[in-house]
């Protein structure tokens, strides 16, 4: 089998976000990047279906170098080549699905994996456009995984439980936390990575169609407020929470 | 309990290629997930986690920089320096246990064993199949192991061992044991298995310190092994110090993992802990704690760093390890203490982690050359004048 994780390198989730002098966008300054975290389920399921199906394995990442850092991770973990798409244009999740989907199309993998989602920006659109693109099937936000015979069974998460579904290959599958455990890049792993290639291509230049404009933070939390000490304060507290709060 | 992002005053992260980072970062987060979970309750009642051998196996962390045809990673010694680090974080008894396994079983294996042993023995240490231990001191010959008492004697195609080793870490959960013991006057080295007659490795118990490590005797009663298990190319006290030497320079790195997790645990403690309507962070005296711990922290860590490039150099003296293992040690240890201070009462409580590293840290002090043997090696160094005796 076939099979290519697409993957993004976001800031740790531990930064404390800053809007940069432009307005528009974040201040880099000091932040830390990692592999997306949802990214890490796609890695592991892409290695076990290796493990059990054989075949090859191929991270993808679309940016600048930075991204090398993220690709090296996926080597460490066991997957076996990468391609960097390197670009550093602004890009909206559709610019960037349709550059992915250029050279997706191009590999012809039997099986696409994303996370579900990229924790920076939260658009959660790139797996479903990827799969339009290439006229694959596409099923999102999955915790099991199961491939046999070209049949790909799946279990996702729907509000209040769980929903069996079932398509063929190649298909484009989003992984939701819980799908596995990802495994820890071994030493061994790491200190083979460096000697796996990490090939640069020149992505398709697609004009984004949305363009962000500007970026605020939320405003911050108002103090609070001390209505009393004892149960003659009930009342009040009562008062405030519906009238002012307006939560009860 | 947020999670432990490093401490680096100096940005020696920026020393660091990317690969080490990503060593560095990978067993720090094995710690947070496997052994702090844990470990209170192992040192609690005196056990080794036995069921992160075949964890600390399959991510590599044994014998990490030998050869990959044995199964090892094959890292620069910088990188295992700072699994050592971030495993004492976790840990002395863990790292104890991970360094014995590497620095003074695997190491002398692979340098002074034979084709044969070494195809034998090291691929199963490396997967934590086996486990090892080392015998050098005895219950009369601590800081001055030329003195030992353990002989060999040759009978037929085998050797007799006679003789007792104490303070054996790994002992008693050992598969084969690195004995040195004297062949006609002469250190040598000897490979002992486990349930060889003549050779038992009772435990030690009673301790105050590395209380998750298993420490063991070994005594030998007329115990034959093979000669093939003697390593041919042993030939005095100067290997057994080759190992203690690769052992040390673990420990200095191990030094900073311990108080790294004080320093962060009492930093934290600091500026939450209220008295007399303040954080005790704003205290000037616990300030001037806080300020000493970071700063000595940063020193550890430069001097590590530099100690590991000149390894990965080849030039590397001995005398430098003990510089740092000696400094390393003795400011963990400080800094624990310290910890404890500004903790106050909850200082006690294994709710923290301090008390127990610094506990720890007591034996971590005396073991793989005392903070006083060191201060003689680097005084001998530097002077020109040995003053053992
Ligand atoms: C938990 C633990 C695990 C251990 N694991 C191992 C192991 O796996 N394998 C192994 O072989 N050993 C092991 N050891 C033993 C350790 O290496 C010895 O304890 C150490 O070398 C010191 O020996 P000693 O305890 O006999 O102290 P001694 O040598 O009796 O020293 C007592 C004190 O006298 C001081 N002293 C001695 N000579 C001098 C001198 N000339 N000048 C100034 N001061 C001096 C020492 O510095 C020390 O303060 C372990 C010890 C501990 C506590």
């Amino acid at each position: 089998m076939n099979i290519v994780v697409c993957i993004n390198h976001v800031p740790d989730t531990e930064t404390k976000v800053k809007v940069g002098s432009d307005g528009k966008s974040i201040d880099q300054a000091g932040v830390n990047y990692m592999l997306n975290p949802y990214d890490e389920f796609a890695i592991e399921a892409a290695l076990q279906l290796k493990e059990k199906h054989g075949g090859q394995t191929l991270v993808v990442s679309l940016g600048g170098d930075a991204h090398k850092e993220t690709l090296r991770k996926a080597l460490a973990m066991g997957i076996e080549k990468a391609v960097l798409l390197k670009d550093t244009s602004v890009r909206d999740s559709f610019s960037i699905a349709k550059a992915l989907a250029e050279e997706l199309r191009a590999i012809s993998p039997d099986c696409i994996l994303f996370g579900k989602q990229s924790i920076d920006y939260y658009d959660e659109q790139i797996p479903g456009l990827v799969a339009e693109f290439l006229g694959m099937p596409s099923v999102s936000v999955v915790v099991k995984l199961d491939v046999k015979d070209g049949t790909v069974m799946c279990e996702r998460e729907i509000e209040g439980g769980h929903e069996i579904v079932e398509t063929r290959l190649p298909a484009v599958i989003s992984a939701q936390k819980g799908l596995n455990e990802p495994r820890y890049p071994s030493l061994k792993g790491i200190m083979a990575a460096k000697t796996k290639p990490i090939e640069e291509r020149q992505p398709a230049i697609v004009p984004p169609f949305v363009e962000v404009i500007g970026m605020n933070k939320p405003p911050g939390k108002q103090p609070g407020k001390i209505v009393g000490t004892d149960k003659s304060a009930v009342p009040e507290l009562i008062r405030l929470l519906h009238e002012e709060a307006k939560v009860i | 309990m947020t999670k432990f992002k490093g401490v680096d005053y100096y940005n020696t992260e920026s020393l660091l290629s990317e690969e080490e980072i990503l060593v560095r970062d990978t067993v720090r987060d094995f710690v947070d997930d496997n052994i702090l979970p844990i470990i209170e309750k192992h040192n609690r009642a005196g056990t080794f986690p036995m069921d992160l051998v075949p964890k600390m196996a399959e991510l590599g962390m044994f014998g990490s920089t030998l050869p990959a045809k044995y199964g090892c990673a094959e890292m620069n010694n910088v990188a295992y320096g700072l699994v050592m680090q971030e495993l004492e974080r976790g840990d002395s008894g863990v790292r104890s246990f991970a360094s014995v396994q590497s620095a003074l079983v695997m190491y002398p294996i692979y340098s002074f064993g034979s084709e044969e042993q070494k195809d034998l023995w090291l691929p199963k240490l490396a997967t934590g199949e086996k486990i090892g231990c080392f015998g050098l001191t005895e219950p009369d010959y601590g800081s001055n192991p030329g003195g030992m008492i353990t002989r060999a004697e040759e009978k037929g195609d085998c050797y007799v061992l006679n003789g007792a080793k104490m303070w054996i870490t790994n002992g008693t959960i050992a598969d084969v044991a690195i004995v040195w013991a004297k062949l006609n006057g002469v250190v040598h080295g000897f490979l002992v298995e486990k349930g060889t007659r003549g050779f038992t490795a009772p435990e030690m118990k009673g301790k105050h310190s590395l209380r998750a490590s298993v420490t063991s005797e070994l005594i030998f009663q007329d115990c034959m092994i093979p000669k093939a298990n003697m390593f041919l190319k042993t030939d005095g006290l100067k290997a057994p110090l080759m190992c203690l030497n690769q052992a040390r320079y673990g420990i200095a790195w191990g030094g900073i993992g311990s108080a790294m997790a004080c320093y962060d645990s009492a930093l934290n403690y600091a500026k939450s802990r209220i008295q007399f309507g303040k954080p005790i962070a704003s205290f000037q005296m616990t300030q001037e704690k806080l300020v000493y711990m970071v700063t000595e922290i940063t020193k550890a860590q430069l001097l590590c760093l530099q100690l590991g490039r000149l390894k990965d150099q080849g030039k590397l003296r001995y005398q430098q390890v003990s510089m740092a293992k000696r400094n390393n040690v003795a400011i963990a240890l400080d800094i624990a203490r310290i910890a404890r201070e500004i903790l106050g009462a909850n200082g006690i409580l294994d709710e923290y982690p301090v008390m127990r590293h610094s506990a720890n840290l007591e034996s971590v002090k005396t073991y793989e050359g005392t903070h006083e043997m060191h201060t003689l090696i680097i005084g001998e160094d530097i002077t020109g004048i040995p003053a053992y005796v």
